[in-house]
């Protein structure tokens, strides 16, 4: 009862909104909707002879047309299905001036002569193609593949296909840098566990000066760095280490994407590992050495293991915040480390194809919540500890 | 009991005051824009002498236009429209005006005619590419390069792809337009049939192929900032970007960057009025204002684009700040325009998404 508020919020604010949005990724009423009377001919229609439809569908075609065009909505069916076959935007957009003058039949040639890909029957078999409410083509195209008018599925040719590249350099820079950020935070950590409260609280404003920074300075900052003019390479040039016309390039590239995510994505490790650490008493580790451990042993076999639930929420935090990442790959990834959120934003900001956004972000969230529940199965999410 | 009753008549005099203020500025346009040096170009042309003339309108500028599209459509979707105006390029506007999120406009009627009594569908012209868009600029994409870095002085768009007259790295948009034309035009495709050539069998790969040749050599901008910074560092010795850009980095800030005008693509930049406004009889009446023949010209006191207006085109001036006269400067300016290429709208609303997946799909390989 008393979390019913925030449970009215969330469902409002953020499931609901959400629902709507993975939704996307199978609706496909537009067709229908904008073209009623000429899609319930079309249904009836056997694309398999190769003939185009008959009069009647043309006629209803029109019709549709002309109402699509007073509704303005005509030019989103045909960028619906420009999608699909490249052309279809300008079909619909041409035919809707043209058919304003269509004031009696026979519309079979009229509408031919106005625009040459109405004779074509692939033309109509699109169009029948996405008569369904329902469709598989988002998810098709996000996984590269398309299903061929006589509805076989295939993959596209090498030259179009992108995403699932795109899925598997997402993981792996993802844990790259989960990785690095462990290799990293955990020396900080321990530091951070074992000295004295007073530079203890010293390192750990030096562990969240950075949270307090912009993200875009921060970014920008390793731009700085890290560039071919920049204050690293004018080092390694100005000590002889490497020459000033092969300079290497560490921006605008993977390495660029990996250094500046695992440099911002850091706290999130050390913050939870630092809490997990301060509560493993330090009598331990003595009482483990006072019996006669090496001191490396006392530290892997005593003190280690009272930081795995550290280690585990750290690396759940920072791989789901980096597989998710957007400005920061899109600023210093260049062309190798951009992830697959760039592509998302792509689509939802510039392409407009919102159902094809819809069906990367449906499986992103499949993927992490399948890792989620494989690291359940592993380690035990009971095990994880936030502090 | 001083210090209430003196609490008191602050409390009164703020209030009276806030009632005052709220009074002068009765309708508040929301006009979405570019930022940078381009709002404050619109901010010094119209805005300002506007709400100067008009104490009962205060205009608030919103730097959302990259993303102004998707933001106007998700706002339709949930039936509360908040902006009042919104600045986009031509062919954002044409798929805003089909997807019916922009209101059209009639030219003679909602503009206002040049000063002999020319009206505004004829000053306009050919500009006026959609009946819901409403032309401010001609801007260009086009190159700028380190006069102090390049081997030797570039003199046609494709030294771009010339990796022995000009070494070192390049910066291109990332994304085809633009850059295919520039690709084909280069590998010897005559400019009138650069799109025949594209849209058939074979162009994207013969495009595709064409950049390769540089491919390790280009850096990819997404921001129109990032060109003018890259080659600030020098991290690149040419690269393209708005021309209005290069302009503030050669003239006022300094750089040693010349402009490469060969082959620049124009492109138009206006406004559309989005359906669902609730100020639209006062919106009307700024458009009218703002895009009169003099607020165009004055624009390009501020920023190196040319007004869209042809009666606007002698009355471009000297640079508000710097002084220097600006007509060189313009992208339409016959020096400058000697090889240009217009943004085909039809061709890229058709082609756009498939040749932007094979563009990324390429990118991603090695």
């Amino acid at each position: 009862m008393l979390v019913g508020p925030l449970f009215l919020f969330i469902l409002f604010t953020f499931f609901i909104p959400i629902g709507d949005m993975l939704f996307r990724s199978v609706e496909n009423s537009i067709v229908t909707d904008i073209l009623p009377r000429s899609t319930k001919l079309l249904a009836d229609w056997d694309s398999t002879t190769n003939e185009l439809p008959s009069e009647a569908v043309f006629a209803a075609m029109v019709a549709d047309i002309k109402e699509g065009r007073k509704a303005r909505t005509i030019t989103r069916v045909g960028q619906r299905l420009n999608y699909e076959a490249p052309g279809m935007s300008s079909l619909f957009r041409s035919s809707a001036r043209k058919t304003k003058r269509m004031k009696e039949g026979p519309y079979k040639p009229a509408l031919i002569k106005a625009h040459k890909r109405w004779g074509k029957v692939e033309t109509w078999k699109v169009i029948k193609q996405f008569i369904p409410k329902y469709t598989a083509g988002y998810f098709l195209a996000a996984v590269d593949a398309k299903q061929e008018l006589n509805g076989d599925i295939v993959r596209l040719g090498d030259e179009k296909r992108i995403y699932i590249d795109l899925f598997w350099r997402t993981l792996r820079l993802s844990l790259i840098i989960t990785a690095l950020t462990l290799i990293l935070g955990f020396p900080i950590a321990y530091l951070m566990a074992i000295l004295p409260t007073k530079s203890s609280n010293l390192l750990l404003i030096f562990v969240l000066l950075p949270f307090w920074t912009s993200l875009l300075v921060r970014t920008t900052a390793w731009i700085a760095l890290l560039q071919q003019q920049g204050v690293i390479n004018e080092l390694l040039v100005f000590v002889g280490l490497v020459g000033t016309d092969n300079r290497p390039q560490m921006i605008h590239n993977e390495f660029g994407a990996i250094v500046a995510m695992t440099h911002i994505l850091l706290p999130f490790m050390v913050l939870p590992l630092f809490s997990v650490m301060k509560t493993i008493p330090k009598s331990y580790v003595r009482a483990a050495v006072s019996l006669g451990a090496h001191p490396w042993a006392a530290f892997w076999k005593v003190y280690f293991p009272g930081t795995i639930p550290g280690i585990g929420a750290g690396a759940i935090l920072v791989f789901i915040l980096a597989i998710g990442y957007y400005i920061t790959p899109e600023l210093v990834g260049g062309t190798t480390g951009t992830f697959i959120s760039n592509r998302i934003a792509h689509h939802i900001s510039s392409s407009l194809n919102w159902g094809l956004a819809a069906a990367l972000g449906v499986i992103l969230l499949g993927i992490v919540v399948a890792l989620y529940l494989l690291y359940d199965k592993i380690v035990g999410i009971d095990n994880m500890k936030l502090g | 009991m001083k210090l209430t009753r003196n609490l008191a008549v602050a409390v009164i005099g703020a209030a009276s005051f806030a009632v005052a203020g709220s009074a002068a500025a009765e309708t508040e346009l929301v006009v979405v824009s570019w930022g940078g040096a381009y709002s404050a170009s619109q901010q010094n042309a119209y805005h300002a002498p506007y709400m100067k003339a008009n104490p009962g309108i205060k205009i608030i500028n919103d730097d959302s236009a990259p993303e102004a599209v998707a933001k106007l459509r998700a706002m339709n979707e949930v039936g509360k429209v908040t902006w009042d105006l919104v600045d986009a390029v031509a062919s954002d506007a044409m798929r805003l005006c089909d997807e019916g999120l922009a209101l059209p406009i009639d030219a003679d009627k909602d503009l206002a005619p040049a000063p002999d009594g020319t009206p505004a569908s004829k000053d306009f012209g050919d500009l006026l590419v959609s009946e819901c868009f409403i032309p401010q600029i001609v801007y260009s994409t086009t190159f700028g390069y380190r006069t102090d870095k390049v081997k030797s002085k570039p003199t046609s768009v494709c030294d771009v792809f010339d990796l022995k007259k000009i070494p070192g790295k390049r910066s291109l948009e990332k994304k085809p337009i633009n850059n295919f034309e520039w690709a084909l035009l280069c590998d010897g495709v005559a400019p009138d049939k650069i799109y025949d050539v594209m849209g058939s069998d074979g162009g994207v790969d013969r495009a595709l192929k064409k950049l390769g040749t540089i491919k390790d050599q280009v850096i990819w901008w997404t921001k129109g900032a990032q060109t003018p910074q890259l080659l600030a560092d020098g991290e690149v010795v040419m690269g393209s970007t708005y021309n209005g850009r290069l302009f503030s980095l050669i003239e006022e800030e300094k750089q040693p960057v010349a402009m490469l005008w060969d082959w620049q693509v124009f492109d138009l930049d206006g406004w559309i009025i989005p359906k669902g406004t609730k100020n639209l009889e006062a919106v009307k009446k700024f458009v009218r204002y703002a895009t009169d023949t003099q607020r165009l010209a004055d624009q390009a006191k501020f920023i190196s684009y040319g007004p869209a207006r042809k009666s606007s085109a002698p009355m471009v001036s000297k640079h508000a700040k710097l002084g220097i006269d600006m007509k060189p400067h313009m992208p339409t300016d016959p020096n400058n325009a000697k090889n240009t290429l217009l943004f085909n709208y039809e061709f890229w609303a058709d082609n756009q998404d498939d040749f932007t997946e094979r563009f990324e799909a390429w990118l991603a390989k090695k």
